[in-house]
């Protein structure tokens, strides 16, 4: 059902639309504006005056070493964390559909760890993988420098892959849940009654049915893997050691705020915002063709 | 082809039963309807055989092997839903053919039988399409073809024709009718449509509140209805029930304010009794012609082939259905004229089936 209101005069229209205008405008269109316009020109640190550079901001970036394991350190964390999350999750879901009795719980639950603020969770699971008190001071034990995020880049990147997950894990079961439940059972019971199995009823009816969430998640996820990194990258790692967990994120906050680099800074996040978009087409591209709508 | 034997089937959900006790036997290759009313436990039973819900006590066997603990996939079922339950991203060809790939039947032979089932089914020009492109029919068609393609040793049909219109339905029964024929695979057909009970049953099974009423050919239920729900829920309108008092000569009526008299009346004088009668075995004479009752009509429903002619007995709700080309005006004054030959008598208590003319002893008491 289409429930449309149509107005007489399209001024009105117009008016009505112009509240949300200027807000997207003030806090999306100006600011983007802006950093391009900084990207393209030297500012001063301590502000008055600029000269226009032209794309000399981005050639210098492109050629800096540091950018480009920030880069690589980006899409690492990203593809990391997304499998993780979405696949935690789809794999919650999918027990959860099969026995469903508790299931409003586990979907009031799950949500949880979305609402906590990256910086709280962050600072939660530095104390829990801490090498020294935490739950991995266990495997210390066991295995004396197995687990050290402070020296170890690997490890430090997976803390905050780990810390990123579970945020997201719940966010992800939510969508899976409901996407699960708005198969028809008797499509279930019609492959079960055609001598499929439970493993092959998922993959074969469930999987290819919910193959719209799955996108859409994948595409959210690894916007998001981009962009909410960065309150667990300040409390956990501050980008170290060695800069290998510094993602883009992160750098363009310390170039631009602790080193006053706002040029550079400025040309990073417009990069990292054509990375963003050019990844989202891609998707749409490539994997949407495999999504089956109904 | 295959035999079902239903022993003692309960099916508990939490603490409210269902299905109350059912024991049946289904010949080899029998067409079997089960007919009542929603929430009966109709469905939940064909479930149960189909293995699709468990079973809380006694047994179903199949072909004399009990069933109860095997997967849906083991039991040789093969089910059409209400809703077709067609997978929506698969083609009708994949849709027809998914059982034979999950079996492992190599590419080859799957093609030539879906073909095979296409053909009988003449769905051949539709098999790449999506099932979202195909009409109401056509789905139906799908979900038989899917449930053909398997060969079954069991048909379990659950309501399959109530998402059809009106002229569907009565094609697709016939189709429902011949496949059995050429397939001659034991069917079981749950359903809540009369009509649809009634023209494609062999043996008709009719349920209500968990439990059997009735198990019969569709001429013995609908001529002897072991019950008074059995009485009223089969015949279209359905059968008219007046409660009464049996008298030396007949049946004192509706709280004593009419007597009709019979001849024959088997029970003993003074039992309660509710009497019922066909409405298309009334007959409409004129007003006071000796042994009729008088009623006042209340509406005329034209059928086209004859008319429901709704009257009022006392308040009581009366209905008569006659092909003659009588049409009495609403308010006008009609006859109403019953033969003891047509009159079914229930226990008003339990509503079981009172035989009063077999008996040729009256029993001595109800």
């Amino acid at each position: 059902m289409e429930k449309r209101v149509t107005f007489s005069r399209s001024t009105i229209g117009i008016l009505f639309a112009v509240p949300q205008l200027l807000l997207i405008f003030t806090f999306f269109y100006w600011p983007a504006g802006q950093a391009v316009y900084w990207s393209l020109t030297l500012q001063q640190p301590w502000g008055g005056g600029n000269i226009w550079v032209g794309l000399d901001n981005f050639r210098s970036i492109l050629a800096n070493a540091d950018y480009w394991n920030s880069i690589t350190a980006s899409l690492v964390f990203a593809g990391i964390s997304t499998g993780l999350a979405m696949f935690i999750a789809l794999v919650l879901a999918a027990l959860t559909d099969r026995q469903l009795a508790g299931s409003r719980l586990y979907r009031v639950v799950l949500i949880w760890p979305y609402g906590i603020a990256a910086p709280a969770l962050a600072m939660a699971f530095r104390f829990i993988l801490a090498p020294e008190a935490g739950f991995m001071a266990v495997v210390n034990q066991v295995w004396p420098g197995f687990w050290d995020p402070g020296l170890d880049g690997a490890d430090a990147m997976a803390s905050i892959i780990v810390a990123f997950s579970w945020k997201y894990v719940g966010y992800n079961f939510i969508f899976f849940l409901a996407a699960f439940q708005a198969i028809p059972r008797s499509l279930i019971e019609a492959a079960a009654m055609d001598g499929s199995g439970v493993i092959r009823r998922f993959r074969d009816i469930q999987f290819p049915l919910i193959t719209p969430t799955i996108f859409f998640l994948l595409v959210i996820n690894i916007t998001e893997s981009f962009q909410d990194s960065f309150g667990i990258v300040d409390i956990m790692t501050a980008g170290g050691p060695a800069n290998a967990t510094n993602l883009m994120v992160y750098k363009i906050y310390s170039d631009g705020f602790k080193g006053l680099d706002y040029s550079g800074a400025a040309a990073q996040s417009i990069i990292l915002m054509l990375l963003i978009i050019v990844l989202t087409i891609f998707q749409f591209r490539f994997i949407e063709r495999r999504v089956h709508y109904r | 082809m295959a035999s079902i034997a239903i022993r003692g089937v309960k099916k508990n959900y939490a603490k409210t039963q269902v299905v109350h006790g059912v024991d049946l036997d289904f010949a080899s290759g029998e067409f079997v309807v089960i007919l009542g009313p929603s929430g009966c436990g109709k469905s939940t039973l064909l479930r149960m055989i189909a293995g699709l819900e468990e079973i809380s006590d006694g047994t179903i066997a199949i072909d004399n092997t009990v069933v109860n603990k095997l997967e849906p996939r083991e039991r040789g079922c093969a089910m059409v839903f209400q809703n077709y339950a067609l997978y929506p991203h698969m083609s009708v060809a994949q849709n027809i053919g998914y059982s034979l790939k999950v079996a492992g039947v190599p590419a080859a032979e799957r093609t030539q039988r879906i073909q095979a089932v296409a053909r009988v089914l003449e769905l051949e020009h539709l098999l790449d399409r999506k099932p979202m492109a195909l009409s109401g029919g056509q789905r139906q068609r799908v979900a038989m073809g899917r449930a053909m393609i398997r060969e079954p040793k069991v048909f379990l049909f659950d309501e399959p024709l109530s998402n059809l219109d009106a002229k569907l339905r009565v094609q697709m029964r016939s189709e429902i009718r011949k496949l059995h024929r050429r397939l001659n695979a034991t069917s079981v057909f749950v359903t809540h449509d009369q009509v649809e009970a009634m023209t494609l049953a062999d043996r008709l099974v009719v349920m209500n509140a968990g439990r059997v009423e009735q198990v019969g050919t569709p001429g013995e239920i609908y001529t002897r209805p072991a019950s008074r729900f059995v009485a009223t829920f089969v015949g279209a309108p359905a059968m008219n029930i007046l409660e009464g008092t049996v008298e030396l000569d007949g049946l004192s009526l509706l709280g004593g304010s009419r007597h009709l008299t019979i001849a024959r009346a088997g029970l003993p004088v003074g039992s309660k009794v509710a009497m019922g009668v066909r409405p298309e075995a009334v007959r409409l004479v004129a007003p006071g012609t000796a042994g009729a009752l008088n009623a006042t009509v209340d509406l005329v429903e034209e059928l086209g082939a004859g008319r429901v002619i709704y009257v009022d007995l006392d308040g009581a709700p009366f209905s008569v259905m006659t092909s003659e080309a009588v049409h009495p005006e609403p308010g006008s004054t009609v006859g109403l004229k019953l033969s003891p030959d047509d009159m079914h008598f229930f226990s008003p208590e339990t509503g079981s089936r009172l035989d009063v003319f077999k008996a040729s002893i009256p029993e001595p008491a109800l």
